[in-house]
């Protein structure tokens, strides 16, 4: 078993204030109308300070970045 | 012998002396819920008997606010205690403290219905029971907005987790399930034999539309036979309702209304809803009137669905109104896809679904839409 993250967006806290696509254009971007599209499956271990960052930098604290457990 | 839902009696009789045994009985039943989600049934009152410590709620689910569905309603009118008898069930086996009949507001007859049977019911089960009147609005039924509603009285879905079996009415582990499930409990505790017929109701083109009750492995043809027939030649059968999918009639007819064999062609039940669509009608004006009306029941609370599902919308009633043109195609396409699965509910992954069946059965007709008069449309 190894530790890897994921992140996660609450949809009904988030308002396409757009910050993470910015932030982390690897593995998000927005939609027509402003509302990030996350790339699904493991942040590869480089972009996780990136994620970090766009996890904290949320003006509405709309995403979350979470451990999964994927068997090997 | 079959054991039928409808055109039976519906005569009160003591509820059959059953334990938590009749959870194993579901689950050989492999019954799954009848609102929509089709959610097996054995694994949500597995979950609610888990977490009850006696303070478990039962919400008997008549919200049905599919417009063209009335199989609740139906069945809620002719059998009323045999639904109740599924929610007693329930309330015994998952020791429930409170039972809330969760009916539509506009569902008069089947309100009087279940109030009337629930007046000749013993005290010990009458005084667990309250009613409330659900909004007549699409998402109302879906389990996370019946609980918010009972809660703080707004039908809205809510994040899940926590699931309503885990924190539902008043924070208790709650079992929200719908009409026609119970009901199949009910005969399913009383015949110890496994629910064999399906409740759907037949809308548009047919001869006598409403509601049937049809055996599991009938098919779509069988089902339209029994309403007297297509009026006239169909373009299309609409399988599962607005959260559903169009099929080409020729595919449609010999395909068999259970589960499993749906969901083999990629499809569901849903609330049971057929509807057969005429060839004389324009696909293409009714993709766009229900797409108005499902960016409508949006909740406005996730960003992707309240825009998404207007500007899908929108794009179809171009389209409709002023002809095809290759852009809004492309866009509708491509929007379909990335709206799907970015709600905090399964409300746009449901609109953009029956979207996506309309862009590929009604390939042709999008492709080559002349400017319509959409007044004529839905």
């Amino acid at each position: 078993m190894s530790k890897q993250f994921e992140l996660s967006v609450d949809r009904m806290t988030c308002d396409g204030r757009g910050l993470c696509a910015e932030l982390l254009p690897e593995l998000i971007r927005l939609d027509d109308w402003g509302y990030p599209i996350l790339t699904p499956g493991p942040i590869p271990e480089h972009l996780i300070p990136l994620a970090q960052r766009a996890v904290e930098d949320c003006p509405v604290l709309a995403i979350a970045m979470r451990r999964t457990q994927h068997k090997k | 012998m079959m054991t039928r839902l409808l055109g039976t009696a519906d005569a009160m009789s003591p509820l059959p002396k059953v334990g938590s045994e009749i959870i194993e009985a579901i689950e050989r039943s492999r019954l799954v819920g009848r609102g929509g989600a089709g959610f097996p049934v054995a694994t949500k009152w597995r979950a609610v008997a888990q977490r009850s410590r006696g303070d478990a709620v039962i919400v008997v689910n008549g919200a049905e606010g599919e417009p063209q569905s009335k199989k609740d309603r139906v069945l809620m009118s002719e059998r009323p205690h045999l639904v109740l008898d599924g929610a007693f069930i329930a309330a015994r086996v998952l020791r429930a403290r409170a039972v809330i009949l969760y009916i539509g507001e506009r569902h008069d007859a089947a309100r009087n219905a279940m109030l009337r049977a629930l007046s000749a019911r013993p005290e010990s089960e009458r005084r667990l029971v309250t009613t409330s009147a659900a909004p007549a609005r699409y998402v109302a039924g879906a389990e996370a907005a019946a609980v918010h509603f009972l809660n703080e009285g707004i039908a809205t879905p809510t994040n899940v987790p926590p699931y309503p079996f885990e924190r539902g009415v008043g924070a208790a582990p709650t079992l929200v399930q719908n009409v026609e499930t119970l009901a199949h409990i009910a005969s399913l505790a009383r015949t110890g034999q496994a629910p064999q017929t399906t409740l759907v109701t037949l809308a548009g083109a047919v001869k006598r539309p409403g509601v049937l009750e049809v055996e599991a492995h009938a098919t779509i043809g069988d089902s339209v036979l029994r309403a007297g027939g297509a009026i006239e030649a169909p373009r299309a059968i609409l399988v599962g309702g607005y959260f559903g999918s169009w099929v080409e009639p020729e595919h449609a007819w010999n395909l068999p209304l259970d589960a499993d064999s749906l969901r083999r062609h990629g499809l569901g039940l849903g609330c049971g809803v057929i509807g057969v669509l005429p060839a004389s009608r324009c696909p293409v004006c009714d993709t766009a009137g229900i797409m108005r009306y499902l960016a409508g029941e949006s909740s406005a609370q996730c960003g992707p669905c309240f825009f998404g599902l207007r500007a899908l919308a929108d794009a179809c009633t171009r389209v409709a109104e002023r002809g095809t043109n290759p852009e809004d195609i492309k866009r509708l396409q491509r929007w379909a896809g990335e709206v799907r699965g970015r709600g905090a509910c399964r409300h746009p992954d449901g609109a953009v679904m029956f979207l996506s069946s309309s862009l590929h059965v009604f390939a042709q007709e999008f492709a080559a839409h002349r400017a319509h008069n959409m007044s004529r449309s839905a």
